[in-house]
């Protein structure tokens, strides 16, 4: 075990490892074409990531398929992925899925879904209603029917991740007796999908809606509230990892930017005012670091509470990754505005992250109810 | 009484013994403060990662915290309060550069706070141009004359020693020609004049140097080196503020909460708001700092370490200002002006006075301009602006 923020060799290892294979096989290149796809991506290179590479299951249990290593190695994982801005189902599967799967209580539900996942032969994604990216039982749309043998769902479900691509959909659904979490087949008959137009083009979504379609019952009631709970709490601090990637991406390209422009005859870079925008995108980056790298600790060690720990992570990363990505157009000028240029792809990932589980605003919002009003002198 | 086995690396559970045996013997509640401060140094705890008997055990500096917390917790002080200027900038470099003869007189009495430290090297011409000095050193037979004028020096009217950059060489360019000197503040031709700040108290002082003599032992690193050897302190200094662990909460933020649990008739959504916002900024600092530390006791300085003191300073002052708003009319008083008056940020109108001092945290230590220079240049290697005095002679740079 790792004290908190301490990266090892092996992690930093890890992290090259996964930079490098995404430099060359899901280079900003093949960005673009995937993202202009039907599938909005590549489904052989998602299984080379999690087969060839292996790096989806790390933290997933090793009978199951994974290394066993923590939610720290998963959350470089997912925060390399999201630098290279890499097209698939990062959010559904690594985000979601494969941490609601590790919490269930049943371990041969757990080995008949997760090494698939780990392997990146399926994928699936994960429906849970949510407001702040806080488990919201209130705002269910499905409700599950049983003939007492099998059950069925109807309902509708809006915005979920890579929902026209996954091979499963795990869904919360109301059943007489409270929650309950079910496994559907995305191709068995009365699940219609339909996929959104999306203003990050690399992030897929989808509107499904069920009508009496077979479901399988994965989590009973007992144990679905609070296996919700953690898979959101989990899923926003990935989440928050992958906005770190994205920040430290579109920092390095602006800092190398400014050092190579040249106006008034010397590098933009030489300027005060362009020099301070960039100090304070690398400060406004490395409070993200921490904060984020701190939820990924936490929550696997237990050292602090999840949800503040996850909130903190995806208010402080929301803030951090929108501004520098804003400060990244600004300080590439026309070219920002372009296209072409490579800001405008990290302008759309960091609103739609800032967007999805949660918004700054909301989890500022949470952070105040528990930080603030419930805030107690004698406890600290 | 536990001890250290010479040759042997001390790990967690001997100094935490040591520590405990200290404690013991000297509890901090009714032990003076310089007898419990020389146990500790005796004991090897003041500076764990220092040589045995220079208040040091030759243990891995990861463990300076462990201590740090013992003593916290026994009711002790927080080190460097005895010795502010002593143990952040001043340690570090006298185990460096002094000899072992100095260094044992200068150590313990340093650790214990009976000889106060104080930094001279700002002057009127030169601050944030630190490297643009004036102050002279020549030779003197086997020592220095050094003449000049320092200022904005904190405590130096209550130090017996200071650490002193002056000018050995004005035909180099000015980083060059600058020496590092320690100096004996009892010295003839030192003069010492408190200047009053906007807080009303005299913390910091003018210091004339005139004709002012000292041995050429109490210079540290080579003659022209002197910028390379206040750097390093500087460095230390960064490190030596890891070896504080904070809590959630805690120092300037947990005022903030504690004033807004106090005045429940001031609460409004606006402040609610700003408040959170103070509170998540003041998580991401902390986090940030605690990140520095574990990199700093691994071996790698990461952009954390110059980013903490920025950050830290320009939070604490927004802090303080939220806080002023917060108390609305009550804002309007002070207790006093008196220069005489403590400076400990205490007493009724404690969050004012913490308020007024909280505008020297930008300035002081390098400034925010300065900061952003320095992370814009070293850590991202961005280019340097284009400066009038580079490669020229001191003596050539128009002042
Ligand atoms: C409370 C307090 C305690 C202090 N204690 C000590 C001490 O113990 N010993 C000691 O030697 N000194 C001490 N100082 C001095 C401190 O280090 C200097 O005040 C500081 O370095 C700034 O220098 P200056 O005051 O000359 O301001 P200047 O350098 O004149 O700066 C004025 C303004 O110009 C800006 N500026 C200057 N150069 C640039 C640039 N290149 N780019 C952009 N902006 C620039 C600055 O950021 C600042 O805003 C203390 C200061 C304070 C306030």
């Amino acid at each position: 075990m790792t004290q908190e923020f301490e990266f090892t060799e092996e992690m930093k290892e890890l992290r090259e490892m996964v930079r490098e294979f995404c430099a060359e096989f899901s280079d900003e290149q093949t960005v673009r074409q995937t993202m202009e796809t039907e599938a909005g991506y590549d489904a052989a290179l998602w299984q080379r990531f999690g087969s060839e590479l292996g790096v989806f299951g790390l933290a997933v249990a090793e009978e199951l398929g994974g290394a066993g290593l923590g939610l720290v190695h998963h959350a470089i994982v997912v925060e390399e992925l999201g630098a290279a801005l890499v097209c698939g189902p990062v959010l559904g599967t690594l985000c979601l899925a494969i941490p609601a799967l590790s919490a269930l209580p049943e371990e041969t539900i757990r080995a008949e879904y997760l090494p698939g996942l780990v392997s990146g032969e399926t994928t699936a994604t994960v429906a849970i209603p949510q407001r702040a990216g806080e488990y919201s039982p209130d705002d269910l749309s499905v409700d599950a029917v049983s003939d007492g043998e099998a059950f069925a769902l109807s309902g509708r479900l809006d915005y979920v991740a890579d929902g026209s691509t996954a091979d499963v959909l795990f869904i919360a659904a109301r059943t007489p007796t409270g929650v309950a979490l079910f496994a559907v087949d995305s191709e068995s008959t009365g699940v219609e999908r339909t996929r959104l137009f999306t203003l990050d083009q690399t992030r897929r979504q989808a509107t499904i809606v069920l009508q009496n379609a077979a479901a399988r019952l994965i989590c009973a009631e007992t144990e679905t509230p609070d296996v919700l709970v953690q898979t959101l709490a989990t899923a926003t601090a990935l989440l928050a990892a992958s906005q770190v990637g994205g920040g430290q991406r579109m920092l390095d390209a602006t800092i190398a930017h400014v050092s190579s422009r040249i106006q008034f005859g010397q590098a933009i870079g030489a300027f005060q005012a362009i020099k301070h925008r960039c100090a304070n995108m690398l400060i406004a980056e490395e409070q993200a670091r921490s904060a984020a790298y701190h939820a990924a600790w936490a929550i696997q060690d237990g050292t602090d509470e999840p949800l503040i720990a996850a909130s903190l992570a995806k208010a402080v990363a929301s803030e951090s990754f929108l501004w520098i990505s804003r400060s990244a157009i600004q300080l590439h000028g026309g070219m920002g505005f372009t296209w072409e240029g490579a800001p405008q792809l990290y302008l759309k990932r960091a609103t739609a992250d800032s967007l999805t589980l949660g918004t700054a605003a909301e989890h500022t919002e949470r952070l105040a109810r528990v930080a603030i009003d419930e805030w107690e002198p004698a406890l600290v | 009484m536990t001890t250290a086995e010479v040759g042997v690396v001390p790990d967690a559970a001997t100094i935490e013994q040591i520590a405990r045996d200290v404690l013991a013997e000297h509890p901090p509640a009714s032990t003076p403060i310089t007898h419990l401060m020389g146990a500790w140094y005796d004991a090897g705890l003041t500076w764990v990662y220092f040589p045995r008997g220079f208040g040091g055990l030759d243990a891995p500096r990861s463990l300076q915290p462990l201590a740090n917390r013992l003593m916290r917790e026994a009711g002790g002080p927080e080190p460097r309060t005895v010795n502010t200027i002593g143990y952040g900038i001043v340690a570090g470099t006298i185990r460096r550069y002094a000899t072992p003869e100095l260094a044992s007189r200068l150590l313990r009495p340093l650790a214990t706070g009976e000889e106060k430290w104080c930094q001279l090297f700002s002057e009127p011409g030169a601050g944030s141009d630190l490297a643009g000095l004036t102050t002279r050193a020549v030779r003197d037979g086997d020592g220095w004359r050094i003449t000049g004028q320092k200022v904005w020096n904190s405590l130096a009217h209550q130090s017996r020693w200071a650490i002193l950059l002056a000018r050995t060489d004005p035909d180099v360019p000015k980083h060059k020609g600058l020496t590092y000197f320690i100096l004996d503040m009892q010295t003839p031709g030192v003069t010492v004049r408190p200047l009053r700040q906007l807080t009303g108290r005299a913390q910091f002082n003018e210091v004339f140097l005139d004709e002012v003599y000292l041995p050429d032992t109490q210079r540290f690193g080579d003659v022209g080196a002197g910028w390379i050897v206040a750097n390093s302190t500087l460095g230390d200094e960064r490190t030596s503020l890891g070896d504080r662990v904070s809590a959630r909460g805690s120092g300037a933020i947990g005022d903030a909460l504690a004033l807004w649990a106090e005045k429940p008739e001031n609460h409004s959504p606006i402040l609610r708001e700003q408040l959170t916002r103070l509170w998540i900024r003041a998580e991401a600092h902390r986090l940030t700092s605690d990140r520095a530390r574990v990199a700093a006791t691994m071996g790698v300085q990461g952009p954390e370490s110059a980013i903490t003191k920025l950050v830290g300073s320009e939070l604490t002052q927004q802090i303080y200002e939220y806080c002023i708003e917060l108390l609305g009319p009550e804002g309007t008083l002070i207790d006093t002006y008196s220069p005489e008056a403590p400076d400990d940020e205490s007493g009724p109108t404690a969050i004012q006075r913490k308020y007024l001092r909280s505008r020297a945290t930008t300035i002081e230590g390098g400034t925010s301009e300065i900061l952003r220079n320095v992370i814009g240049e070293r850590v991202l290697k961005l280019p340097q602006e284009l400066r009038a005095d580079k490669g020229i002679p001191w003596r050539d740079v128009p002042r």
